[in-house]
Protein backbone atom coordinates (compact mmCIF):
# COMPACT_ATOMS: atom_id res chain seq x y z
CA UNK A 1 0.00 0.00 0.00
CA UNK A 2 2.72 2.43 0.94
CA UNK A 3 4.28 1.78 -2.42
CA UNK A 4 1.64 4.12 -3.80
CA UNK A 5 2.17 6.79 -1.17
CA UNK A 6 4.31 8.65 -3.62
CA UNK A 7 2.25 10.49 -6.28
CA UNK A 8 5.03 10.03 -8.85
CA UNK A 9 4.80 6.28 -8.38
CA UNK A 10 1.02 6.37 -8.68
CA UNK A 11 1.31 8.41 -11.86
CA UNK A 12 3.80 5.94 -13.38
CA UNK A 13 1.50 3.02 -12.65
CA UNK A 14 -1.54 4.93 -13.90
CA UNK A 15 0.20 5.89 -17.13
CA UNK A 16 1.15 2.26 -17.71
CA UNK A 17 -2.41 1.02 -17.13
CA UNK A 18 -4.24 3.85 -18.89
CA UNK A 19 -3.85 2.94 -22.59
CA UNK A 20 -4.82 -0.69 -21.97
CA UNK A 21 -7.80 0.33 -19.85
CA UNK A 22 -9.02 2.76 -22.51
CA UNK A 23 -8.77 0.20 -25.30
CA UNK A 24 -10.45 -2.42 -23.12
CA UNK A 25 -13.28 0.00 -22.28
CA UNK A 26 -14.02 0.65 -25.95
CA UNK A 27 -13.78 -3.01 -26.98
CA UNK A 28 -15.80 -4.36 -24.04
CA UNK A 29 -18.54 -1.77 -24.43
CA UNK A 30 -18.66 -2.53 -28.17
CA UNK A 31 -18.96 -6.28 -27.68
CA UNK A 32 -21.17 -5.92 -24.59
CA UNK A 33 -23.65 -3.60 -26.29
CA UNK A 34 -23.81 -5.85 -29.36
CA UNK A 35 -24.68 -8.91 -27.28
CA UNK A 36 -26.95 -6.93 -24.96
CA UNK A 37 -29.07 -5.42 -27.72
CA UNK A 38 -28.82 -7.79 -30.67
CA UNK A 39 -26.71 -10.89 -30.08
CA UNK A 40 -28.80 -12.43 -27.30
CA UNK A 41 -32.33 -13.86 -27.35
CA UNK A 42 -35.26 -12.24 -25.53
CA UNK A 43 -36.21 -13.96 -22.28
CA UNK A 44 -39.06 -16.43 -22.59
CA UNK A 45 -40.86 -14.76 -19.68
CA UNK A 46 -39.66 -11.16 -19.72
CA UNK A 47 -39.36 -10.75 -23.46
CA UNK A 48 -37.13 -7.92 -24.64
CA UNK A 49 -37.28 -6.20 -21.22
CA UNK A 50 -34.54 -8.51 -20.02
CA UNK A 51 -32.12 -6.27 -21.95
CA UNK A 52 -32.44 -3.64 -19.21
CA UNK A 53 -30.65 -6.13 -16.96
CA UNK A 54 -27.41 -5.66 -18.91
CA UNK A 55 -27.16 -2.02 -17.82
CA UNK A 56 -28.92 -2.42 -14.50
CA UNK A 57 -27.02 -5.24 -12.83
CA UNK A 58 -23.48 -4.01 -13.70
CA UNK A 59 -24.38 -0.55 -12.37
CA UNK A 60 -25.66 -2.07 -9.13
CA UNK A 61 -22.55 -4.24 -8.75
CA UNK A 62 -20.26 -1.30 -9.41
CA UNK A 63 -22.17 0.91 -6.97
CA UNK A 64 -21.30 -1.58 -4.22
CA UNK A 65 -17.78 -2.28 -5.49
CA UNK A 66 -16.87 1.41 -5.57
CA UNK A 67 -18.32 1.86 -2.09
CA UNK A 68 -16.02 -0.87 -0.79
CA UNK A 69 -13.08 0.75 -2.62
CA UNK A 70 -13.99 4.05 -0.97
CA UNK A 71 -14.27 2.43 2.46
CA UNK A 72 -10.92 0.61 2.11
CA UNK A 73 -9.29 3.88 1.03
CA UNK A 74 -10.93 5.62 3.99
CA UNK A 75 -9.58 3.01 6.36
CA UNK A 76 -6.08 3.37 4.93
CA UNK A 77 -6.37 7.14 5.20
CA UNK A 78 -7.38 7.00 8.87
CA UNK A 79 -5.18 4.13 10.02
CA UNK A 80 -1.93 5.04 8.26
CA UNK A 81 -2.41 8.74 7.60
CA UNK A 82 -2.06 7.95 3.95
CA UNK A 83 -2.56 11.15 1.92
CA UNK A 84 -3.17 9.41 -1.42
CA UNK A 85 -5.75 7.11 0.15
CA UNK A 86 -7.72 10.13 1.32
CA UNK A 87 -7.74 11.43 -2.26
CA UNK A 88 -8.62 7.99 -3.63
CA UNK A 89 -11.85 8.00 -1.65
CA UNK A 90 -12.66 11.50 -2.85
CA UNK A 91 -11.95 10.52 -6.47
CA UNK A 92 -14.05 7.35 -6.30
CA UNK A 93 -17.18 8.78 -4.64
CA UNK A 94 -18.77 10.63 -7.61
CA UNK A 95 -18.23 7.59 -9.84
CA UNK A 96 -19.86 5.30 -7.29
CA UNK A 97 -22.73 7.74 -6.79
CA UNK A 98 -23.30 7.79 -10.57
CA UNK A 99 -23.36 3.97 -10.76
CA UNK A 100 -25.77 3.79 -7.82
CA UNK A 101 -28.08 6.41 -9.33
CA UNK A 102 -28.05 4.50 -12.62
CA UNK A 103 -28.86 1.26 -10.81
CA UNK A 104 -31.89 2.96 -9.22
CA UNK A 105 -33.09 4.60 -12.46
CA UNK A 106 -32.64 1.56 -14.69
CA UNK A 107 -34.15 -0.61 -11.95
CA UNK A 108 -37.26 1.57 -11.95
CA UNK A 109 -37.44 1.35 -15.75
CA UNK A 110 -37.17 -2.42 -15.51
CA UNK A 111 -39.66 -2.64 -12.68
CA UNK A 112 -42.43 -0.83 -14.53
CA UNK A 113 -42.90 -3.43 -17.29
CA UNK A 114 -42.04 -6.36 -14.97
CA UNK A 115 -43.76 -5.57 -11.67
CA UNK A 116 -46.17 -2.95 -12.96
CA UNK A 117 -44.59 -0.25 -10.79
CA UNK A 118 -41.49 1.89 -10.91
CA UNK A 119 -40.74 1.50 -7.25
CA UNK A 120 -41.48 -0.78 -4.32
CA UNK A 121 -40.19 -0.15 -0.82
CA UNK A 122 -38.56 -3.51 -0.37
CA UNK A 123 -35.26 -4.19 1.35
CA UNK A 124 -33.11 -4.19 -1.77
CA UNK A 125 -34.38 -0.93 -3.25
CA UNK A 126 -34.35 0.81 0.12
CA UNK A 127 -30.82 -0.25 1.02
CA UNK A 128 -29.49 0.82 -2.40
CA UNK A 129 -31.22 4.18 -1.94
CA UNK A 130 -29.50 4.46 1.45
CA UNK A 131 -26.19 3.73 -0.29
CA UNK A 132 -26.86 6.61 -2.68
CA UNK A 133 -27.55 8.93 0.28
CA UNK A 134 -24.31 7.75 1.93
CA UNK A 135 -22.38 8.75 -1.20
CA UNK A 136 -24.10 12.16 -1.10
CA UNK A 137 -23.29 12.59 2.59
CA UNK A 138 -19.64 11.63 1.98
CA UNK A 139 -19.30 14.19 -0.81
CA UNK A 140 -21.16 16.86 1.19
CA UNK A 141 -18.84 16.36 4.17
CA UNK A 142 -15.79 16.83 1.92
CA UNK A 143 -17.20 20.15 0.81
CA UNK A 144 -18.29 21.30 4.26
CA UNK A 145 -14.97 22.38 5.74
CA UNK A 146 -12.19 24.63 4.57
CA UNK A 147 -9.55 22.41 6.13
CA UNK A 148 -9.37 19.68 3.46
CA UNK A 149 -7.77 17.12 5.72
CA UNK A 150 -10.35 17.52 8.47
CA UNK A 151 -13.13 17.30 5.91
CA UNK A 152 -11.59 14.18 4.40
CA UNK A 153 -11.16 12.53 7.78
CA UNK A 154 -14.78 13.16 8.75
CA UNK A 155 -15.96 11.86 5.38
CA UNK A 156 -13.79 8.75 5.81
CA UNK A 157 -15.41 7.93 9.15
CA UNK A 158 -18.84 8.24 7.53
CA UNK A 159 -17.73 5.91 4.72
CA UNK A 160 -16.65 3.30 7.28
CA UNK A 161 -19.88 3.61 9.29
CA UNK A 162 -21.86 3.19 6.06
CA UNK A 163 -20.06 -0.07 5.35
CA UNK A 164 -22.75 -1.66 7.58
CA UNK A 165 -25.11 -1.12 4.66
CA UNK A 166 -23.20 -3.34 2.21
CA UNK A 167 -24.20 -6.72 3.72
CA UNK A 168 -27.74 -5.34 4.10
CA UNK A 169 -27.86 -4.71 0.34
CA UNK A 170 -26.38 -8.12 -0.37
CA UNK A 171 -28.77 -10.11 1.78
CA UNK A 172 -31.82 -7.86 1.63
CA UNK A 173 -33.43 -10.07 -1.01
CA UNK A 174 -33.35 -13.04 1.36
CA UNK A 175 -34.31 -11.12 4.49
CA UNK A 176 -37.20 -9.06 3.19
CA UNK A 177 -38.56 -11.02 0.24
CA UNK A 178 -41.31 -12.56 2.34
CA UNK A 179 -42.31 -9.28 3.95
CA UNK A 180 -42.63 -6.72 1.21
CA UNK A 181 -41.78 -7.85 -2.23
CA UNK A 182 -44.43 -9.61 -4.29
CA UNK A 183 -43.25 -12.63 -6.24
CA UNK A 184 -41.07 -11.23 -8.98
CA UNK A 185 -39.41 -12.50 -12.07
CA UNK A 186 -36.16 -10.89 -11.02
CA UNK A 187 -34.15 -13.78 -9.72
CA UNK A 188 -30.46 -13.94 -10.37
CA UNK A 189 -29.63 -16.64 -7.88
CA UNK A 190 -27.49 -19.15 -9.64
CA UNK A 191 -28.66 -21.33 -12.50
CA UNK A 192 -32.07 -19.70 -13.05
CA UNK A 193 -30.35 -17.39 -15.49
CA UNK A 194 -29.73 -18.64 -19.00
CA UNK A 195 -26.22 -18.98 -20.41
CA UNK A 196 -27.08 -16.84 -23.42
CA UNK A 197 -27.76 -13.97 -21.01
CA UNK A 198 -24.57 -14.45 -19.02
CA UNK A 199 -22.42 -13.46 -22.02
CA UNK A 200 -23.77 -9.90 -22.40
CA UNK A 201 -24.07 -9.56 -18.62
CA UNK A 202 -20.43 -10.37 -17.95
CA UNK A 203 -19.20 -8.37 -20.96
CA UNK A 204 -21.07 -5.31 -19.72
CA UNK A 205 -19.89 -5.87 -16.14
CA UNK A 206 -16.29 -6.02 -17.38
CA UNK A 207 -16.86 -2.88 -19.47
CA UNK A 208 -18.16 -1.01 -16.41
CA UNK A 209 -15.16 -2.19 -14.43
CA UNK A 210 -12.53 -0.91 -16.89
CA UNK A 211 -14.58 2.27 -17.41
CA UNK A 212 -14.27 2.82 -13.66
CA UNK A 213 -10.49 2.30 -13.84
CA UNK A 214 -10.14 4.94 -16.57
CA UNK A 215 -12.33 7.58 -14.93
CA UNK A 216 -10.89 6.85 -11.50
CA UNK A 217 -7.34 7.51 -12.78
CA UNK A 218 -8.45 10.79 -14.35
CA UNK A 219 -10.11 11.94 -11.16
CA UNK A 220 -7.19 10.77 -9.04
CA UNK A 221 -4.74 12.78 -11.16
CA UNK A 222 -7.04 15.78 -10.88
CA UNK A 223 -7.05 15.51 -7.07
CA UNK A 224 -3.26 15.04 -6.92
CA UNK A 225 -2.73 18.10 -9.13
CA UNK A 226 -5.07 20.14 -6.96
CA UNK A 227 -3.13 19.08 -3.88
CA UNK A 228 0.12 20.08 -5.60
CA UNK A 229 -1.33 23.47 -6.54
CA UNK A 230 -2.50 24.21 -3.01
CA UNK A 231 0.91 23.23 -1.62
CA UNK A 232 2.63 25.52 -4.13
CA UNK A 233 0.25 28.31 -3.26
CA UNK A 234 0.88 28.00 0.47
CA UNK A 235 4.65 27.95 -0.14
CA UNK A 236 4.37 31.10 -2.26
CA UNK A 237 2.33 32.78 0.46
CA UNK A 238 5.15 32.01 2.88
CA UNK A 239 7.59 34.17 0.87
CA UNK B 1 -32.24 -1.68 -38.42
CA UNK B 2 -35.94 -1.09 -37.83
CA UNK B 3 -36.16 -4.58 -36.43
CA UNK B 4 -33.22 -3.85 -34.15
CA UNK B 5 -34.82 -0.69 -32.79
CA UNK B 6 -38.16 -2.42 -32.32
CA UNK B 7 -37.98 -3.91 -28.84
CA UNK B 8 -41.61 -4.85 -28.62
CA UNK B 9 -44.12 -3.14 -26.38
CA UNK B 10 -41.53 -2.24 -23.74
CA UNK B 11 -39.18 -0.44 -26.15
CA UNK B 12 -39.59 2.89 -24.35
CA UNK B 13 -38.34 1.49 -21.06
CA UNK B 14 -35.39 -0.29 -22.64
CA UNK B 15 -34.18 2.66 -24.67
CA UNK B 16 -34.69 5.09 -21.78
CA UNK B 17 -32.60 2.85 -19.51
CA UNK B 18 -29.80 2.62 -22.08
CA UNK B 19 -30.10 6.35 -22.81
CA UNK B 20 -29.78 7.38 -19.17
CA UNK B 21 -26.84 5.02 -18.66
CA UNK B 22 -24.98 6.19 -21.74
CA UNK B 23 -25.60 9.87 -21.04
CA UNK B 24 -24.51 9.68 -17.39
CA UNK B 25 -21.37 7.64 -18.07
CA UNK B 26 -20.30 9.79 -21.05
CA UNK B 27 -20.86 13.06 -19.17
CA UNK B 28 -18.99 11.79 -16.10
CA UNK B 29 -16.06 10.62 -18.23
CA UNK B 30 -15.83 13.83 -20.26
CA UNK B 31 -16.03 16.05 -17.19
CA UNK B 32 -13.43 14.01 -15.31
CA UNK B 33 -11.11 14.12 -18.34
CA UNK B 34 -11.59 17.87 -18.84
CA UNK B 35 -10.89 18.78 -15.21
CA UNK B 36 -7.85 16.49 -15.19
CA UNK B 37 -6.43 18.21 -18.29
CA UNK B 38 -7.14 21.68 -16.89
CA UNK B 39 -5.40 20.82 -13.62
CA UNK B 40 -2.43 19.43 -15.54
CA UNK B 41 -2.08 22.76 -17.35
CA UNK B 42 -2.42 24.74 -14.13
CA UNK B 43 0.38 22.75 -12.52
CA UNK B 44 2.60 23.28 -15.58
CA UNK B 45 1.86 27.02 -15.56
CA UNK B 46 2.57 27.30 -11.84
CA UNK B 47 5.88 25.49 -12.30
CA UNK B 48 6.85 27.79 -15.17
CA UNK B 49 6.03 30.85 -13.05
CA UNK B 50 8.21 29.65 -10.22
CA UNK B 51 11.14 28.99 -12.58
CA UNK B 52 10.71 32.55 -13.86
CA UNK B 53 10.78 33.97 -10.32
CA UNK B 54 14.06 32.33 -9.37
CA UNK C 1 -1.22 18.14 42.75
CA UNK C 2 -4.83 17.30 43.25
CA UNK C 3 -6.11 13.77 43.41
CA UNK C 4 -7.27 12.35 40.08
CA UNK C 5 -11.10 12.24 40.07
CA UNK C 6 -12.52 8.79 39.50
CA UNK C 7 -13.88 7.83 36.09
CA UNK C 8 -17.40 7.29 37.36
CA UNK C 9 -17.57 10.63 39.16
CA UNK C 10 -16.47 12.51 36.03
CA UNK C 11 -18.98 10.53 33.97
CA UNK C 12 -21.85 11.30 36.34
CA UNK C 13 -20.87 14.96 36.59
CA UNK C 14 -20.78 15.28 32.80
CA UNK C 15 -24.18 13.60 32.40
CA UNK C 16 -25.66 15.91 35.05
CA UNK C 17 -24.18 19.03 33.54
CA UNK C 18 -25.42 18.20 30.04
CA UNK C 19 -28.91 17.33 31.30
CA UNK C 20 -29.11 20.58 33.21
CA UNK C 21 -28.04 22.47 30.11
CA UNK C 22 -30.57 20.64 27.94
CA UNK C 23 -33.42 21.54 30.30
CA UNK C 24 -32.31 25.10 30.98
CA UNK C 25 -33.77 28.15 29.31
CA UNK C 26 -33.35 27.79 25.55
CA UNK C 27 -32.16 24.21 25.96
CA UNK C 28 -32.74 21.65 23.27
CA UNK C 29 -35.11 19.32 25.14
CA UNK C 30 -38.20 21.49 25.34
CA UNK C 31 -37.69 22.61 21.76
CA UNK C 32 -37.54 19.01 20.56
CA UNK C 33 -40.65 18.14 22.56
CA UNK C 34 -42.49 21.14 21.13
CA UNK C 35 -41.41 20.20 17.61
CA UNK C 36 -42.64 16.64 18.19
CA UNK C 37 -46.05 17.86 19.36
CA UNK C 38 -46.59 20.40 16.60
CA UNK C 39 -45.25 18.31 13.71
CA UNK C 40 -47.43 15.30 14.64
CA UNK C 41 -50.53 17.47 14.92
CA UNK C 42 -49.95 18.76 11.37
CA UNK C 43 -50.65 15.34 9.87
CA UNK C 44 -54.44 15.32 10.41
CA UNK C 45 -54.52 18.54 8.38
CA UNK C 46 -52.31 17.04 5.71
CA UNK C 47 -54.00 13.69 5.18
CA UNK C 48 -57.47 14.53 6.44
CA UNK C 49 -59.16 13.75 9.78
CA UNK C 50 -60.63 10.31 8.90
CA UNK C 51 -60.01 8.14 11.98
CA UNK C 52 -59.19 4.99 9.95
CA UNK C 53 -56.51 6.71 7.91
CA UNK C 54 -54.97 8.32 11.00
CA UNK C 55 -55.01 5.00 12.85
CA UNK C 56 -53.23 3.33 9.93
CA UNK C 57 -50.44 5.91 9.74
CA UNK C 58 -50.13 6.69 13.47
CA UNK C 59 -47.12 4.41 14.25
CA UNK C 60 -45.16 5.63 11.26
CA UNK C 61 -45.95 9.31 11.83
CA UNK C 62 -44.97 9.17 15.49
CA UNK C 63 -41.72 7.33 14.76
CA UNK C 64 -40.73 9.56 11.85
CA UNK C 65 -41.43 12.77 13.73
CA UNK C 66 -39.63 11.42 16.82
CA UNK C 67 -36.46 10.87 14.82
CA UNK C 68 -36.73 14.26 13.14
CA UNK C 69 -37.16 15.86 16.58
CA UNK C 70 -34.07 13.98 17.72
CA UNK C 71 -31.94 15.36 14.87
CA UNK C 72 -33.27 18.87 15.52
CA UNK C 73 -32.01 18.63 19.10
CA UNK C 74 -28.58 17.25 18.17
CA UNK C 75 -27.32 20.43 16.58
CA UNK C 76 -25.07 21.51 19.43
CA UNK C 77 -24.41 18.16 21.14
CA UNK C 78 -20.64 18.57 20.84
CA UNK C 79 -20.29 21.92 19.14
CA UNK C 80 -20.54 24.23 22.17
CA UNK C 81 -17.88 22.25 24.04
CA UNK C 82 -15.75 22.06 20.91
CA UNK C 83 -15.84 25.80 20.31
CA UNK C 84 -15.11 26.95 23.87
CA UNK C 85 -12.33 24.38 24.28
CA UNK C 86 -13.90 22.37 27.09
CA UNK C 87 -13.86 19.31 24.84
CA UNK C 88 -10.04 19.48 24.92
CA UNK C 89 -10.16 19.47 28.73
CA UNK C 90 -12.57 16.56 28.73
CA UNK C 91 -10.22 14.60 26.47
CA UNK C 92 -7.56 14.82 29.15
CA UNK C 93 -9.93 13.56 31.85
CA UNK C 94 -9.70 9.88 32.80
CA UNK C 95 -12.91 9.24 30.85
CA UNK C 96 -11.32 9.21 27.42
CA UNK C 97 -13.22 10.24 24.34
CA UNK C 98 -15.39 7.13 24.22
CA UNK C 99 -16.46 7.87 27.78
CA UNK C 100 -17.15 11.51 26.95
CA UNK C 101 -19.27 10.48 23.97
CA UNK C 102 -21.04 7.90 26.13
CA UNK C 103 -21.85 10.44 28.83
CA UNK C 104 -23.10 12.99 26.34
CA UNK C 105 -25.25 10.45 24.51
CA UNK C 106 -26.70 9.18 27.79
CA UNK C 107 -27.51 12.75 28.85
CA UNK C 108 -29.09 13.43 25.45
CA UNK C 109 -31.18 10.29 25.67
CA UNK C 110 -32.35 10.98 29.24
CA UNK C 111 -33.09 14.65 28.64
CA UNK C 112 -34.41 14.70 25.07
CA UNK C 113 -35.31 11.42 23.35
CA UNK C 114 -36.70 9.59 26.39
CA UNK C 115 -39.27 12.39 26.97
CA UNK C 116 -40.36 11.89 23.35
CA UNK C 117 -41.07 8.22 24.13
CA UNK C 118 -43.05 9.25 27.22
CA UNK C 119 -45.06 11.87 25.31
CA UNK C 120 -45.81 9.52 22.41
CA UNK C 121 -48.97 7.88 23.85
CA UNK C 122 -50.63 11.27 24.21
CA UNK C 123 -49.96 11.97 20.54
CA UNK C 124 -51.12 8.47 19.62
CA UNK C 125 -54.50 9.37 21.15
CA UNK C 126 -54.73 12.34 18.79
CA UNK C 127 -54.01 10.01 15.87
CA UNK C 128 -56.54 7.40 16.97
CA UNK C 129 -54.04 4.56 17.43
CA UNK C 130 -55.86 1.28 18.21
CA UNK C 131 -55.62 0.22 21.87
CA UNK C 132 -53.44 -2.80 21.14
CA UNK C 133 -50.71 -0.51 19.83
CA UNK C 134 -49.97 1.52 22.97
CA UNK C 135 -47.78 -0.83 25.04
CA UNK C 136 -45.72 -1.79 21.99
CA UNK C 137 -45.44 1.85 20.85
CA UNK C 138 -43.90 2.79 24.19
CA UNK C 139 -41.77 -0.37 24.30
CA UNK C 140 -40.46 0.18 20.78
CA UNK C 141 -39.60 3.80 21.56
CA UNK C 142 -37.89 2.84 24.82
CA UNK C 143 -35.77 0.26 22.98
CA UNK C 144 -35.21 2.33 19.86
CA UNK C 145 -34.63 5.88 21.11
CA UNK C 146 -31.13 5.08 22.47
CA UNK C 147 -30.21 4.16 18.89
CA UNK C 148 -31.52 7.54 17.73
CA UNK C 149 -29.25 9.37 20.20
CA UNK C 150 -26.28 7.10 19.42
CA UNK C 151 -26.52 7.34 15.63
CA UNK C 152 -27.24 11.05 15.96
CA UNK C 153 -24.04 11.41 17.93
CA UNK C 154 -22.13 10.20 14.85
CA UNK C 155 -23.58 13.00 12.74
CA UNK C 156 -23.06 15.59 15.46
CA UNK C 157 -19.41 14.63 15.93
CA UNK C 158 -18.68 14.53 12.19
CA UNK C 159 -20.03 18.05 11.72
CA UNK C 160 -18.54 19.46 14.93
CA UNK C 161 -16.07 21.63 12.99
CA UNK C 162 -18.66 22.75 10.41
CA UNK C 163 -19.95 26.19 11.21
CA UNK C 164 -23.49 25.69 9.94
CA UNK C 165 -23.79 21.92 10.01
CA UNK C 166 -27.49 21.67 10.85
CA UNK C 167 -28.83 20.74 7.42
CA UNK C 168 -25.78 18.61 6.60
CA UNK C 169 -26.48 16.63 9.76
CA UNK C 170 -29.94 15.69 8.49
CA UNK C 171 -28.36 14.39 5.27
CA UNK C 172 -25.82 12.31 7.20
CA UNK C 173 -28.05 10.93 9.95
CA UNK C 174 -31.45 10.24 8.39
CA UNK C 175 -30.28 7.45 6.04
CA UNK C 176 -28.64 5.72 9.02
CA UNK C 177 -31.97 5.85 10.91
CA UNK C 178 -33.74 3.67 8.33
CA UNK C 179 -33.27 0.27 10.10
CA UNK C 180 -34.37 1.68 13.47
CA UNK C 181 -37.45 3.17 11.84
CA UNK C 182 -38.36 -0.02 9.96
CA UNK C 183 -38.14 -2.26 13.05
CA UNK C 184 -39.78 0.29 15.36
CA UNK C 185 -42.79 0.85 13.13
CA UNK C 186 -42.87 -2.85 12.25
CA UNK C 187 -43.34 -3.75 15.92
CA UNK C 188 -46.25 -1.35 16.42
CA UNK C 189 -47.89 -2.37 13.14
CA UNK C 190 -47.60 -6.00 14.20
CA UNK C 191 -49.29 -5.28 17.54
CA UNK C 192 -52.09 -3.35 15.83
CA UNK C 193 -52.74 -6.17 13.37
CA UNK C 194 -52.68 -8.73 16.22
CA UNK C 195 -49.53 -10.50 15.12
CA UNK C 196 -46.40 -11.04 17.18
CA UNK C 197 -44.33 -7.86 17.69
CA UNK C 198 -41.49 -9.66 19.48
CA UNK C 199 -39.32 -10.45 16.42
CA UNK C 200 -39.43 -6.76 15.46
CA UNK C 201 -38.55 -5.68 18.98
CA UNK C 202 -35.65 -8.15 19.04
CA UNK C 203 -34.29 -6.75 15.78
CA UNK C 204 -34.77 -3.25 17.16
CA UNK C 205 -32.77 -4.18 20.26
CA UNK C 206 -30.05 -5.62 18.02
CA UNK C 207 -29.98 -2.35 16.07
CA UNK C 208 -29.54 -0.43 19.33
CA UNK C 209 -26.68 -2.71 20.36
CA UNK C 210 -24.87 -2.27 17.04
CA UNK C 211 -25.52 1.48 17.25
CA UNK C 212 -23.92 1.51 20.72
CA UNK C 213 -20.67 0.00 19.50
CA UNK C 214 -20.46 1.78 16.14
CA UNK C 215 -21.87 5.06 17.43
CA UNK C 216 -19.51 5.50 20.36
CA UNK C 217 -16.44 4.36 18.42
CA UNK C 218 -17.19 6.56 15.40
CA UNK C 219 -18.07 9.59 17.58
CA UNK C 220 -14.85 9.29 19.57
CA UNK C 221 -12.78 8.93 16.39
CA UNK C 222 -14.49 11.88 14.73
CA UNK C 223 -13.99 14.12 17.78
CA UNK C 224 -10.33 13.14 18.05
CA UNK C 225 -9.67 13.97 14.40
CA UNK C 226 -11.61 17.25 14.63
CA UNK C 227 -9.51 18.46 17.57
CA UNK C 228 -6.12 17.90 15.93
Amino acid sequence: MHRFANPAQFNRLADAVMPWAMVATVLLFGAGLYYALAGSPPDYQQGESVRVMYVHVPAAWMGMFVYVVMAVASFAALAWRHPLALLAGKAAAPIGATFTALALITGALWGKPMWGTYWVWDGRLTSVLVQFFLYLGYMALWKSMEDEEKAGNAASILALVGLVNIPIIKFSVDWWSTLHQPASVMRLDGPTIDGAMLVPLFLMAAAYQVYFTVVFIWRMKFEINNRKLSVMRSVDMGH
Amino acid sequence: MAEFLDMGKHAVFIWTAYGFSAAALVVLALRSRASQKASEEQVAAARARRKGDN
Amino acid sequence: MSAQPSVSSVFVALVRRDMALAWSQGGASLLALGFFLIAVSLFPFGVGPEPQILARIAPGVIWVVALLACVVSLDRLYQADYEDGSLDDLTLSPLGLVGVAGAKVLAHWLSTTLPLAIAAPALAVLLNLPDAGYPVLVASLLIGTPALSLIGSIGASLTVAVRRGGVLMFLLILPLYVPTLIFGVGAVDAAVTMSDPLPHLALLAATTLVATVVGLAASAAALKLAME
